[in-house]
């Protein structure tokens, strides 16, 4: 679950990027966060996962008031979560299997968990046969299902991501979204980021639109007044 | 700490310590100079407090007594001496007992024939507690009724006191600086790490990592460096010891001089040298992945 209430969002250098934000996401729900650019779409990604803080207003995550968490109970929130950015943000040097266990191994997951579960979600995500290779031997489509896979690893009640199609060419793009979708109806709670109105419309899901840091429209299926 | 994760936290630190060989070389070198200068100015102190030491329990002034006054008299001024500040024991020594001991120290006698204890003046042996106030001491007596002179050895004394102090004070000094330098080499030996690893740290903040688990395998890679420097610099610090008083005993006139063995020293500066190496590894390490914990 997703919540914010009439929030506020200034950076250090006097940029409003929100101004006064107020939407709820349940349990199950997947939505679509879309925008122009500089609207403040990162900016929410960002107060999500206690990043930044509101500078006025409440933010509700899984039962977590980031408004005034406090610092040490901030990994316990994040483990709620899985992220996944537009650039893969995967290691290099370690291999798809070993990227997506290595987010198990650094919450305290034991090996017999870590062995039993990496398989089941590169399976998932389609990438079982790729598990040995390193990030720059796959193609991005299949990067970013890598790092899908880690954002699921863990089991979180929310995937957030943040443009994940952004690096990719239609037909990828489909595919991944086709994979998110898969996610959610497995029962986890999904919010994507992004510009491609296409992908927005090919799907009937629910549509957030922000612009100039205000929530302009909110509902199902298209882009709404954010088209005009 | 579960045990996969103990084993996870050393592979990561002796990796990371590989990784950087050269910067990690380095760091441990500056903590073997750290510990050994240190280490150095502490034996010296040491051997200097205990010529003190010795010095100090064999070392009197003596106490002339005014020749007009009986035996009894001067034995009565006993205890005013011992109510002078500083002074631990005074022991009185007759005309006569002084004149015996004086006849002894020679083997042929038949020169002080006809004299006797009449030349010389009854007197006390006074034995201190710190030689460093001998002087203040020698002036408190020396007011005191019926005592004409008061003699000391002071020059020999202060010189080794002077000494002590001056050994004391630098070795404070360069000990300071060299921790602090090491600390500063330390840290950005294990910044390397960090900042090489930041796309991973930043990956291990996102899926929920404890700051303390990601804390662990730099502090790991700093305890091990400091460790290794410790042993390191106790090994060669034992070597040099025995080579500096192996040269001093037997040349240059350094002879009457004896030194503490190493092996009666060798536990607590073992232990301090660890106490540092850790203590300097510790830091460095929090300090270099201090930054990358903020958010
Ligand atoms: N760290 C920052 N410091 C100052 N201003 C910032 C910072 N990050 C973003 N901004 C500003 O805040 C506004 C919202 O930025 P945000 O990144 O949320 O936009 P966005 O909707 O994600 O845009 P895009 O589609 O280009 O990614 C912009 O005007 C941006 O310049
Ligand atoms: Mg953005």
């Amino acid at each position: 679950m997703v919540q914010f209430i009439d929030v506020f969002k200034s950076y250090e250098n006097g940029t409003k990027a929100l101004r006064g934000v107020s939407f709820k996401i349940q349990d199950g729900e997947f939505a679509f966060l879309v925008g122009p650019s500089g609207s403040g779409k990162t900016t929410i990604i960002k107060l999500l996962t206690g990043e930044i803080a509101p500078t006025d207003g409440r933010v509700l995550v899984n039962d977590y008031d980031l408004s005034n968490i406090k610092f040490s109970k901030m990994p316990y929130m994040r483990r709620t979560l899985g992220i996944v950015f537009q650039d893969y943000r995967l290691i290099e040097d370690k291999s798809v299997y070993e990227n997506v266990a290595f987010a198990m191994r650094v919450i305290g997951a034991s090996a017999k968990e870590i062995r039993r579960r990496v398989p089941y979600v590169l399976e998932l995500v389609g990438l079982d046969t790729r598990s040995r290779r390193h990030p720059q031997e796959l193609s991005g489509g299949e990067q970013q299902r890598v790092a899908i896979a880690r954002a699921l690893v863990n089991n979180p009640r929310l995937i957030i991501a943040d443009e994940p199609t952004g690096n990719l060419d239609p037909a990828r793009s489909l595919e991944i979204m086709m994979l998110l979708q898969k996610i959610n109806e497995l029962g986890t709670t999904v919010l994507v980021v992004t510009h491609e109105k296409e992908l927005v419309e090919s799907f009937s899901k629910r549509v957030i639109a922000i612009d100039g840091g205000k929530i302009i429209s909110d509902g199902m299926g298209g882009y709404y007044s954010y088209e005009r | 700490m579960k045990g996969n994760r103990f084993f996870y936290y050393i592979r990561e630190g002796i990796n990371s310590i590989f990784n950087h060989s050269f910067m990690s070389f380095a760091s441990v070198c500056i903590i073997v100079a750290c510990l050994i200068i240190m280490g150095s100015f502490t034996l010296l102190a040491l051997n200097v407090d205990t010529v003190i030491d010795t010095m100090e329990s064999q070392n009197e002034i003596l106490v002339v007594v005014n020749d007009s006054l009986t035996e009894d008299q001067a034995r009565s001024l006993g205890p005013l001496i011992e109510a002078v500040p500083n002074v631990s024991r005074a022991v009185f020594v007759s005309r006569d007992k002084a004149w015996a001991d004086f006849l002894d120290t020679y083997e042929d006698t038949s020169r002080f024939e006809g004299l006797d204890s009449g030349i010389i003046p009854d007197r006390y042996e006074v034995f201190l507690e710190d030689i460093a106030l001998m002087k203040q001491t020698q002036q408190d007596i020396a007011e005191l009724p019926g005592v004409t002179d008061v003699m000391a050895a002071l020059t020999i004394m202060q010189g080794f006191v002077r000494i002590r102090n001056i050994v004391t004070i630098i070795s404070l000094v360069l000990v300071a600086m060299l921790f602090f330098i090491s600390l500063f080499i330390m840290s950005n030996t294990i910044k390397l790490t960090t900042f090489e690893r930041r796309d991973e740290i930043a990956i291990m903040k996102m899926v929920g990592a404890t700051s303390t688990f990601i804390r662990w395998p730099f502090v790991v890679q700093g305890l091990i460096l400091g460790l290794i420097g410790a042993l390191v610099s106790f090994l060669m610090e034992w070597g040099l010891y025995q080579l500096v008083t192996e040269k001093l005993i037997s040349g240059a006139g350094f002879g009457f001089l004896t030194f503490l063995p190493f092996s009666q020293m060798a536990i607590p500066i073992l232990a301090v040298f660890a106490a540092v190496g850790l203590g300097v590894g510790t830091i460095g390490s929090l300090l270099a992945i201090k930054n990358y914990l903020k958010v």
